[in-house]
């Protein structure tokens, strides 16, 4: 299915990570071009204090707006939106932004496989959805559900993640587009540029 | 979601019934979330296909209970972002101390874990004999939960670290006692609150109030929805109250939102 689609242009790219994701991501932010032709979100987990650490740390690497989601906000192209921490992030079908404070998944609020389905549902095969390091197994399911709307899935290298749990269970469980090392995973942002 | 597949169509078919057959309107409820909540219900409990889930919801009673406790959010905690209570601890709480007395609507309380925690509050400032908490909510198997004040034992570690956080001054232990695997807060806490349904959506203003918290519950409604509901908070709050809303929600799209005058960094606003 996915070499039929390949061709599909990127409307969204959603970024999820855990334990291990954060270099990778301080990695990829300072090569990014300036001129993304889509909206990028990044899905980390973390504690629920440490606000805007994370918001503040990526937007010191790039020149791309970076800031935390606020909810009914409209994802706009060539903006970074940061998942809050303890919130799940979910997107509407006219591009809206809703948070949603309910049961944790997978040990995890915001839960990775929360924002992966919500944009696959939208986005369908105009989704790009990155799995990064990490050591639980969030973020799984919903890249089966980006495979399943014809989405593209990217999977960090896991022999290059510093927690390969995370990659290691998409790889099993899903096929992905592309396995790409950490520090080929900028370059491939940028050609995804309509 | 794709493989069990419930579509936007049949969220709507679903939730027209549900106003139809039992008078709950969710159509106002934020999409994503909700369609969420409702294709997460029908893996949960096995249903074969959406016609047999439909029927189900429509005709069977107990189960219709079920459906709105589980499609509603009622994840709450104690002493929530410990600064929006140290916020009501030195700032709003002392400001009210010298009405003769207090009345507070906490809309949505879930399981009433935030009214609990505000009364703690209220009972270190010494103000709770004066105070009357009303905390309702759209569900009633929730509000049963409430009355009670029992919360599982394994959360009060972190509970008692966000009420120490929140400027808490004592040992947090001597507010309940532990049965099995049960808190139980002290009775003291919940005689000074009254606990009712009510629907944001449909029911009116029933009361004026000197402070109304509702936190975490605007995030499911639309933003007409949300303005309707900041209009009926408008309505049932007195000059120079407040406003206590969660940390990512704000009054500021609402049109008269230059009424109200924000509390320092919090989610808190005095109207004006």
């Amino acid at each position: 299915m996915a070499e039929t689609v390949n061709s599909a242009p990127c409307a969204a790219l959603i970024i999820g990570g855990s334990a291990g994701s954060l270099d990778v991501l301080l990695e990829i932010f300072p090569v990014l071009k300036s001129d993304i032709s889509f909206p990028i979100i990044v899905v980390i987990h973390r504690k629920a204090s440490n606000e805007s650490l994370l918001t503040d740390l990526l937007q010191s690497r790039t020149t791309l707006k970076v800031s935390e989601a606020e909810e009914k906000e409209t994802l706009t192209a060539g903006k970074v939106f940061i998942a809050p921490a303890d919130y799940h992030m979910l997107i509407e079908d006219d591009h809206s932004i809703s948070l949603d404070y309910s049961e944790k998944v997978n040990y995890s609020r915001p839960s990775i496989d929360v924002t992966f389905q919500s944009a696959a549902e939208v986005f369908r095969e105009k989704v790009v959805c990155i799995l990064l390091s990490g050591s639980n197994a969030d973020g799984v399911e919903g890249l089966k559900n980006v495979n399943n709307y014809g989405g593209k899935v990217v999977i960090q290298n896991p022999n290059t993640a510093i927690m390969p749990y995370m990659p290691q269970q998409a790889v099993l469980g899903v096929k992905p587009h592309v396995i790409l090392d950490s520090y080929d995973m900028a370059d491939f942002i940028n050609n995804l540029n309509n | 979601m794709i493989g069990d597949a419930i579509d936007n169509d049949q969220v709507e078919i679903l939730l027209n019934d549900v106003l139809e057959t039992h008078g709950y309107d969710f159509l106002e409820y934020s999409h994503a979330s909700i369609k969420r909540r409702i294709s997460r219900l029908y893996a949960l409990d096995n249903f074969v296909s959406f016609a047999e889930f439909r029927y189900t919801v429509k005709t069977d009673k107990q189960y219709f209970k079920r459906f709105l406790e589980e499609i509603t959010v009622n994840v709450t905690e104690m002493f929530r972002d410990p600064s929006f209570y140290r916020a009501l601890r030195n700032d709003v709480l002392p400001a009210l101390g010298t009405y003769p007395f207090i009345r507070i609507w906490v809309a949505g309380c879930s399981t009433g874990e935030e009214a609990y925690s505000l009364a703690i509050v209220l009972k270190e400032l010494n103000l709770l004999n004066k105070s009357l908490i009303y905390a309702t909510d759209i569900n009633p198997s929730v509000l049963d939960k409430a009355k009670k004040g029992m919360f599982p034992l394994n959360y009060l570690k972190q509970y008692s670290e966000n009420y120490l956080q929140s400027g808490g001054l004592k040992d947090f232990s001597t507010y309940y006692t532990a049965n099995y695997s049960l808190a139980k807060f002290d009775e003291t806490l919940n005689s000074k609150m009254i606990f009712s349904t009510h629907n944001l959506v449909s029911d009116h203003s029933f009361n004026e109030f000197q402070l109304i918290l509702c936190r975490n519950v605007l995030i499911y409604f639309d933003k007409e929805l949300q303005h309707k509901v900041f209009n009926l908070f408008d309505g049932s709050i007195e000059k120079l109250g407040y406003l206590a809303l969660g940390s990512k929600e704000s009054l500021e799209f609402w049109p008269k939102a230059k009424e109200y005058k924000r509390v320092k960094m919090e989610k808190i606003w005095r109207k004006l």
